[in-house]
């Protein structure tokens, strides 16, 4: 499967874009974002950015306020998703201009329209940025 | 602002983030969902753009975690709406809030498809991508032609094939039929030659689920990822825009190369060279650079080329290179590439042969064992657990059994586990197999699962040889102060069985060895009483001739346990007392338990049960699986897919001493004497080792202290005794740090329960867990640092009460972050008396020092047990105890007012046994309790209280007991309950009704026995 979920929350816990790609119903959801967060938040700069968590793994990054969390099956290239995370906020960061938590908080549609163009049933489906946001450049166009 | 152009929204978002607390948003929240319910009730008047302002909304709402229970349809409907912005808010919404079985999708199907398969490419993108993430079977079967159709049509644009390929992998997923194998491995094979890195990523992972199923058709498609590995190594036809950091798409290199891993080798010779010759170029080129980002997708690659190479069993120069690679890695300083260094290995030793290069880097590895942070650390210790053998499984477990008293409390279930069942692997030889086992339990027995005592008695049973020396260490533990109680049971087992091998020792007669087994009875849970039982009676069967003074001994034990409460043990008591009677006969019946049939060990499978399955078998695993066969060691059955071991009906003689006549599956369990139901199975066995970084139990031992209706506020002890001590210690302190809650609540509560909280603050929170029996008592303190940094300086004494014999176990000087660390603390009741003990607790928390003296809940209620006397038992035993110092009545005033119901729940709490009926006034209450100590040890109390219905502030409170002292305490005790405590419910006191002398009313007739003890009153 990949990619299981790709988590956006602030350093106070408070989610900021959460994407599922499987199934999961409310409370599991706030039983698992519960825990892996403040798995995560409790973490130093100097460990690792990868936490086990029950029988995934959880891959993060910090970028100011923002911790992006992404959830992967155990056999999954680590690395590899970090730097996605990375080249989604890049995606972000040529969007809005130097993103920020609010730019998510009040974009969050559009947030969710990359984040569709990027990841599809839990794989990576594009990483060329100009593609991705072709289409909420055409939106804006539109409006 | 000119925010996402949804005004309605920006400010509802705004609304919820101003909120103050999580209740406010919860206002907020409720009141747009009642507002978005009644705008789509009156749906007539929505515009499209109000109704995807709505259902934004509602995604929104829906990701804070609050139920959005209604508008589906609304979400739905949107995917029919004519225009783009329209529908594609229906679509992402839809997929975001439903999932594949709801049954409005099925409505929109039709839509979908002719969106699929119309002109308009954005609708194809759109439609294509949800039934990509929420397709089902359905779907499946209704539009997989078209998807097929659209990802090979050579007139659609890379932006829709990309995202037909992965909606065919959600609908292959779904249903495996919809791709026919014969003509679409053709198909994927001219896909592979795409020049479009989009579409190129999106079929290499569908791809890979379909080569993970079956490879034998897809072997067309080998060369191909070859030669699209070797165009991105070589940097050929990239577009600029798929490169990352100077790197051509690290995200299909490591999917191409993924893919590869599923073939199970590369036969074509050209094939093969032009393969390892990128990867070679891999391995060889990947410096460390600056960038972090840069560094990062390199090594992705770096790691992914490293797998692939162990899975091809390339040559053993390649694969020493490889080694030496991880080798550097593990050793580096920066933790992400440690980390993947060491699963690396893991991966490594099980798919290839290079468990004596591995082995070189032992030392480094047993360093990372003790890595700040708890991911490498696990990692380190999978790794020492994968390479171990018999050269070095000494060091390894000696390793882990060391690091056992200072891991993470997180980590010492796994450790255990995983130690024992290494030494049950790679036993150089039996006794060490003993050995380490015992220290296991002995070093952590709270978190040795019962498996693993069990599989020490199976595997002492099984082997003669081992049987004289694992007495002997048994008995050796027995003389350690504040043993576990899993290493009473191990040890009151093994010598009823074995100890009569030791006889001749010094310090092992039956006697002795019975003696010191029967220390423990006192202070140990009723399963190992159970266990204790079978011992005693296995001992007095060895002892022939019999030893007529151990005998009565005992009996005697078996006497006082044939009417106890457990009925498991009761009967034990019964039979083996029955039993032991028989004389020689005795022999044969409590024979030696019978050899245990060989089975897979329960531990191993404990530990294979946590594989989880994922929807790709990933390759590593299937590799492995060929592989697995040389890690079972006591399997005599082929590995079945099933959890459950089958039963197997073996030559089993059931020992006679099993009266319920269980399976010999259950032999093991039943007979050891563990009681089933208090020992029920261990929780799924997946969680072992699945869930160790599941959330700290800080919490503390379940039940916390605050609900209990009737806790009595204050006044426990006079005014200005401990109450006030604890309080006013703490406002010292209150510049720096308040408790949460009220510690003297929390005191009070737990004088009536037997676990809870007993004090909390921001850093710590302390637990108390406590079991009793008769004067003993050992009560449990979980120290529970709440933070990410450790708390220091902690230090813990016990400032004893002269009735009380206290003796605390060590406390650690540091509580390491977010764990939690448990004290015993055992207790001997002397004598009565109703001062308290205190705990006196200080830590430092960076430049806040904390220090709290808390009372401990060691009361004398505690040392009581309620026990019900029948009128003909009572009556003598009040006539004899008459009058001062042994009977003491005394009449309380400004009793809170309770009725009688409630007084009687107040007198069980305080383990005293009402019996009903004894007093004919329905406004008198009799109770009987035994009281435990030393000095009296078991000693009968009575206690009477003759209530005033119509004045319920006093009463009349009649104490009796064999002991001056414990009638005076006992009498104070009860009152200071009767005094302080407050009532749930105002009492149904009559308030118009008159004043009445104290006295009851006496009744008549002499026998009835409430008359009878009203007149000896």
């Amino acid at each position: 499967m990949g990619i299981r979920f790709v988590l956006l929350v602030n350093k106070q816990g408070q989610t900021r874009l959460a994407q599922y790609y499987e199934y999961l119903t409310l409370d599991e959801r706030r039983a698992l974002e519960g825990e892996i967060v403040r798995k995560c938040l409790a973490r130093t700069e100097h460990q690792c950015s990868f936490v086990e968590h029950r029988n995934y793994k959880v891959v993060y990054r910090r970028y100011a306020s923002l911790f992006f969390l992404v959830g992967v099956d155990n056999d999954e290239n680590e690395l590899a998703i970090l730097e996605f995370i990375h080249l989604l906020v890049e995606t972000m960061d040529r969007h809005f201009g130097n993103v920020c938590e609010l730019d998510i908080m009040f974009h969050l549609e559009k947030a969710h329209f990359m984040l569709e163009e990027m990841v599809m049933n839990g794989c990576i489906v594009e990483t060329n940025k100009q593609n991705i946001l072709a289409p909420i450049q055409l939106m804006d166009k539109a409006s | 602002m000119a925010l996402s152009g949804m005004r309605g929204l920006s400010v509802f978002i705004s609304d919820v983030r101003n909120c103050q607390n999580k209740e406010q948003e919860r206002l907020r929240v409720d009141k747009e969902l009642g507002n978005i319910r009644t705008r789509f009730k009156n749906e007539k008047g929505l515009t499209p753009y109000e109704k995807k302002k709505y259902v934004w909304k509602m995604l929104y709402i829906y990701m804070l975690g609050y139920d959005v229970d209604f508008g589906h349809m609304e979400a739905v409907s949107l995917i029919s709406a004519p225009k783009y912005p329209e529908k594609q808010v229906g679509y992402i919404v839809t997929s975001c809030l439903l999932n594949e079985n709801h049954d409005f999708l099925r409505m929109v199907i039709n839509t979908v498809r002719n969106d699929i398969i119309g002109r308009n490419e954005t609708f194809q993108c759109l439609a294509l991508t949800m039934v990509g993430n929420i397709g089902g079977r359905e779907f499946a079967e209704s539009l997989a032609p078209d998807v097929q159709r659209l990802l090979i049509s050579s007139s659609c644009r890379p932006l829709v094939r990309k995202k037909a390929g992965l909606c065919l992998l959600r609908l292959y997923r779904k249903n495996a039929d919809v791709v026919n194998i014969d003509g679409w491995s053709d198909r994927m094979a001219q896909l592979l030659d795409e020049r479009d890195l989009g579409v190129l990523t999106s079929v290499m992972s569908l791809l890979v689920a379909l080569v993970s199923s079956n490879t034998e058709a897809y072997w067309n498609c080998l060369p191909k990822c070859v030669k699209v590995l070797e165009r991105l190594a070589r940097n050929q036809d990239v577009p600029q825009e798929y490169t990352y950091y100077g790197i051509p798409s690290p995200w299909l290199q490591v999917k191409t190369m993924r893919a590869l891993q599923y073939f199970p080798t590369v036969e074509d010779p050209n094939t093969r060279r032009s393969l390892f010759e990128v990867l070679q170029r891999i391995l060889m080129g990947t410096d460390v650079v600056k960038n972090v980002n840069k560094n990062n997708a390199s090594h992705a690659v770096l790691f992914e080329a490293l797998a692939l190479v162990m899975h091809l069993d390339a040559e053993k120069e390649m694969m020493s290179q490889c080694v030496a690679l991880l080798g550097k890695f593990i050793s580096v300083r920066e933790p992400n590439i440690r980390y993947l260094g060491l699963e690396n290995m893991t991966r490594m030793l099980l798919v290839a042969d290079v468990q004596d290069i591995i082995k070189r880097h032992q030392a480094q590895i047993i360093t990372s064992l003790k890595d700040p942070d708890i991911s490498i650390r696990r990692r380190a210790l999978d790794l020492l657990y994968a390479m171990c053998d018999i050269t070095n499984a000494k060091d390894i477990v000696e390793e882990l059994l060391q690091y056992l008293s200072t891991a993470d409390f997180a980590m010492r279930e796994e450790l255990a586990l995983k130690a024992a069942i290494l030494a049950e692997k790679f036993a150089p030889d039996l006794s060490w197999y003993v050995d380490v086992n015992l220290q296991l339990i002995d070093k952590a027995g709270d978190f040795v699962s019962d498996d693993i005592w069990y599989r020490v008695v199976q595997f002492v049973t099984n082997n003669e040889d081992l049987q004289p020396y694992a007495a002997a260490k048994a008995r050796d533990y027995l003389d350690k102060p504040a043993l576990h109680e899993t290493m009473v049971k191990v040890s009151a087992y093994i010598l009823g069985e074995y100890s009569h091998l030791l006889a001749r020792r010094p310090g092992c007669s039956p006697k002795e060895i019975f003696a010191i087994l029967n220390d423990k009875l006192p202070t140990v849970s009723s399963a190992t009483v159970a266990i204790l039982l079978s011992t005693y009676a296995k001992i007095l069967m060895h002892k022939q001739p019999p030893d007529p003074e151990l005998q009565e001994q005992i009996w005697a034990i078996f006497r006082k346990y044939e009417s106890y409460i457990d009925v498991e043990i009761q009967q034990r008591a019964v039979e083996y007392f029955a039993l032991s009677r028989k004389g020689a006969a005795l022999v044969d019946i409590l024979a030696e338990m019978p050899k245990f049939p060989e089975r897979q060990s329960s531990l191993l499978k404990k530990a294979e049960d946590t594989e989880v399955d994922t929807a790709e078998q990933s390759a590593i695993k299937l590799r492995s699986q060929q592989q697995m066969s040389n890690a079972l060691v006591v399997t005599d059955q082929p590995p079945s897919s099933s959890s459950v071991p089958v039963s197997q009906p073996g030559p089993v003689k059931m020992p006679s001493q099993n009266m319920e006549g269980s399976s010999p599956d259950q032999a093991m369990t039943k007979v050891n004497g563990t009681v089933d139901k208090i020992d029920p199975e261990p929780a799924p066995s997946a969680d072992l080792l699945g869930d160790l970084l599941g959330p700290l139990a800080i919490e503390g031992p379940p039940g916390t202290a605050v609900s209990e209706e009737q806790n009595p506020v204050s006044g426990l002890e006079s005014p200005n005794s401990a109450d006030a001590l604890a309080l006013s210690t703490l406002s010292e302190q209150s510049d720096s740090v308040q408790p949460i809650g009220n510690v003297a609540d929390r005191f009070h509560a737990l004088c009536l329960k037997d676990s809870g909280v007993l004090y909390e603050d921001p850093y710590i929170q302390i637990g108390l867990k406590a079991e009793w029996r008769a004067h003993h008592g050992r009560l449990v303190l979980f120290l529970g640092n709440k933070n990410t940094s450790p708390l220091v300086s902690v230090r813990a004494v016990v400032l004893p009460p002269a009735h009380l014999k206290l003796e605390l176990s060590m406390v650690p000087e540091t509580i390491p972050p977010r764990a939690q660390v448990q004290c015993p603390l055992e207790v001997v009741n002397l004598r009565a008396s109703r001062d308290v003990a205190v705990l006196d607790f200080a830590y430092k928390f960076g430049t806040t020092a904390v220090d709290v003296k808390l009372r401990l809940p060691a009361v004398l209620n505690k040392f009581l047990q309620p026990i019900s006397v029948s009128a003909e038992d009572f009556f003598p035993q009040w006539k004899s105890l008459s009058g001062p110092p042994l009977k003491l009545q005394e009449v309380v005033r400004g009793v809170k007012p309770m009725s009688i119901p409630e007084m009687a729940n107040l007198f069980t709490n305080l383990q005293l046994a009402v019996t009903p009926g004894l007093d004919v006034n329905p406004n008198n209450l009799v109770a009987s309790t035994t009281f435990f100590s030393e000095s009296t040890r078991a000693m009968l109390c009575l206690v009477r209280v003759e209530t005033d219905p119509s004045d319920r502030t006093q009463l009349r409170l009649t104490i009796a007991s064999g002991e001056p002292a414990l009638t005076f305490e006992l009498k104070e005790f009860i009152k200071e309950y009767l005094v302080s405590v407050p009532t749930a419910s105002p009492a149904p006191a009559p308030a118009a009704a008159p004043l009445q002398p104290q006295p009851p009313p006496i009744a008549a007739g002499l026998n009835d026995p409430g008359a009878m003890l009203a007149g000896l009153l």
